[in-house]
């Protein structure tokens, strides 16, 4: 283990005379290596590794271990991951305080960043190369068959569907989402406190119901009984009130009513979290910029759309690009309610269906790529922001 | 209150007598209060009606609305623990819920420890590819998970490490999926603590690691709190990555919901009773953080 150590401090030996004498040459005692403090940090960092890794196959593959218990495997998990991870970090500087002060500095930042950025590479980058090599590639990956799979899935017309009811849901619902957001937002902020609360609270409601509990709630508004019974779903109830027949909403593919319909769900669920960021952009707009605008004699409209719109706009643009993302990977509402019938079906449910139902690893990864494609715009304005936001 | 300054503070005992202006001292606006009414009103609706299904016997579900409950004259009026008595026993639903807080528990805490230590060293450190690594995390962040699932079914399953099925493998992906999003808010909220805090312990001689756990991990409990609040909804309220790395045993409450959603006819009136256990601990999480929630999200964790 120590011998990992000893290359880096015999490097650095003729350099540390100039370094000691320069600055505080009584003080540091760490310019050179501490030999034991690099062992006992190696040793821990590999025990708690192994001991680690091991102790969650264990809660994996010998479940009786724990006597079937799944809140002892999920507290043991919690406690160990966590556990670990401090137990790791704390070795891990261990190591490094013994390292020679320069190499330390220079390589502790890495220490910290390289656990974190580990699980990136394994769960997202490395999937991410191979599901591009796997396009290329058969239903089980054992064998390359050229452009087949892309072939197969530009000729299909399920395909080309996905892609345009993909195309409505992203067209609609970022839209609608911030423009409601904003509303909300702008009509709260005129309530007193209490009334803004209140109201707040019962439109951010619906964000911690979960995609498939949303589907539930509005399967139950958009029931159909026959005309000859008592309807049961409210829309049924409110159109046949009207003078109208009970009809099968999510089976209208008319105008594409039915994912029209599912995108109503998830607007529903997400203006509470458009309203929660842009109501907090609307109250970081300075009060005088409102009074200036108000004192050279714009009325309240004006100065929504020529004061606060334009300091808000950075917000709206987040909010917008994070409800994008959302909608470009939609899935659980499509699959929990129409599974795609009668026109609705969206690409990242033409995927699961492909890999989970048909078992095409290969159709199923070109899809992911297509998905991927589509991405790209928004993956380079995002880094093109950052970088805009670092440079000032 | 002596007389001089009554002036400048009658402003608020006059508002409060007069009905156009508010306690603040602000015009009342109708406009507002009749429209925030209504749109809360119409986006409560839809869960009130499937709080009430659920506890209607199921006759009654199949024979009315569930809005014939608020009718007083109406005729059949029962209520029942029935639907709530069957998720439980019939559609394991008891156990499904154990597995969600067994899985969500981790899957919230552990990328949080780590993610912590990387925003530190983005935030406060300098070193060689450090903005190319943070331009790698912004990037990541927009790609679609979906990309991950054939290679890491490989990779978590038989013909690999074999734990796919297994809590560990759905901990693992939670994780590493939700790490870009966490060290990106957390770099964010640590942005905007005072750097002369973080430079004067270094004076003092304290490391970066007692640095980080004494200063500015406790500073940046609130966009922690808000992210866990966050990751603990994604994890717990997550369809697709349960129903492919969970064995039928491992099942979360939410496929187990849609399980019943996809059944036409049998078990229907289980479907509401087991939606609404599905909501209830993520629901009492969200307004019991709600308070960090808002705050972390809107001051610099998610910046325009």
């Amino acid at each position: 283990m120590s011998t990992q150590g000893t290359p880096p401090v015999a490097q650095d030996v003729p350099d540390e005379p100039d370094v000691d004498l320069t600055q505080t040459p009584t003080k540091d005692p760490q310019a050179k290596a501490n030999m034991a403090g690099l062992a006992i940090g190696v040793v821990g960092m590999a025990l708690t590794a192994w001991l680690a890794i091991n102790l969650f196959l264990a809660l994996a593959f010998y479940p009786q271990w724990f006597f079937h218990n799944k809140f002892l495997i999920g507290a043991i998990g919690a406690i160990a991951g966590v556990g670990a991870a401090y137990v790791l970090f704390y070795f891990l500087n261990k190591f490094i305080d013994s390292l020679p002060r320069r190499l330390s500095n220079g390589v502790i930042p890495y220490a910290f960043v390289l656990p974190g950025l580990g699980f990136i590479a394994l769960v997202l980058i490395y999937p991410t190369v191979q599901t591009v090599n796997y396009s290329f590639a058969n239903r089980d990956s054992t064998a390359y068959v050229g452009l087949d799979n892309y072939r197969e899935i530009f000729a299909s017309n399920e395909f080309w569907q996905s892609l345009l009811n993909n195309a409505l849901w992203l067209l609609i619902v970022p839209a609608v989402t911030v423009i409601l957001g904003v509303a909300v937002a702008v009509l709260a902020d005129r309530l007193s406190a209490t009334g803004e609360k209140v109201s707040k609270s019962f439109i951010f409601l619906p964000m911690a119901i979960s995609f498939v509990g949303a589907s539930a709630i509005w399967n139950l508004v958009y029931d159909w009984r026959p005309a000859d019974q008592g309807q049961t779903g409210l829309l049924n109830a409110i159109w046949t009130g009207l003078g109208g027949t009970p009809q099968v909403w999510l089976q209208i593919d008319t105008a594409r009513l039915n994912s029209i319909l599912m995108m109503v769900i998830l607007i529903w669920l997400q203006v509470g979290f458009a309203m929660i960021l842009l109501s907090g952009a609307i109250k970081a707009v300075p009060e005088d910029t409102l009074e200036a605008a108000r004192i050279d004699g714009a009325n309240e409209r004006q100065v929504f759309f020529k004061v606060v719109l334009p300091q808000i706009k950075g917000t709206i643009i987040t909010v917008f690009i994070t409800v994008l993302i959302l909608v470009l990977k939609i899935f659980d509402i499509v699959f929990v309610l129409t599974n795609g019938r009668n026109t609705s079906n969206v690409i990242a449910n033409l995927f699961y269906n492909e890999l989970f139902a048909r078992g095409e690893g290969g159709t199923a990864s070109a899809i992911v790529v297509v998905l991927l494609v589509l991405v790209l715009p928004v993956l380079w304005y995002q880094v093109k922001t950052f970088r805009e936001e670092q440079g000032q | 209150m002596s007389t001089t300054t009554s002036e400048r503070t009658q402003a608020a005992p006059k508002a409060r007598r007069n009905p156009k202006l508010m306690a603040d001292g602000r015009r009342r606006s109708w406009f507002a209060i009749i429209t925030m009414t209504v749109l809360a009103v119409l986006w409560t609706i839809p869960t009130i009606g499937l709080l009430i299904t659920s506890f209607r016997p199921r006759e009654d579900v199949a024979a009315s609305g569930w809005w014939t409950m608020l009718n007083p004259f109406a005729g059949d009026k029962g209520l029942t623990l029935d639907n709530y008595r069957g998720v439980f026993e019939g559609a394991s639903m008891g156990s499904a819920f154990i597995n969600s807080i067994a899985i969500a528990v981790p899957a919230t805490i552990i990328p949080i420890m780590f993610a912590a230590f990387a925003a530190y060293a983005f935030t406060f450190m300098n070193f060689p590819l450090k903005d190319l690594l943070f331009i790698v995390i912004v990037a990541v962040m927009v790609v679609p998970i979906q990309v991950a699932f054939v290679p890491m079914l490989n990779v978590l399953g038989p013909n690999g490490l074999g734990i796919s099925g297994q809590f560990a493998a759905v901990w693992l992906l939670h994780t590493g999926f939700g790490m870009p999003l966490c060290i990106y808010v957390l770099r964010n909220y640590m942005n905007t603590l005072p750097v002369s805090v973080v430079e004067s312990a270094k004076i003092d001689g304290c490391s970066h690691y007692q640095t980080f756990w004494k200063l500015v991990a406790p500073m940046a409990m609130p966009a922690m709190a808000a992210y866990a609040t966050l990751q603990f909804l994604w994890v717990w309220n997550d369809l697709l990555i349960a129903s492919l790395f969970l064995s039928p045993d491992n099942q979360t409450v939410i496929v187990r919901l849609a399980q019943l959603l996809g059944t036409q006819g049998q078990g229907q009136e289980l479907l509401t009773a087991g939606a609404f256990v599905s909501m209830i601990l993520p629901m009492l999480v969200f307004f019991g953080l709600q308070r960090f929630f808002v705050r972390g999200l809107t001051s610099g964790a998610v910046k325009g």
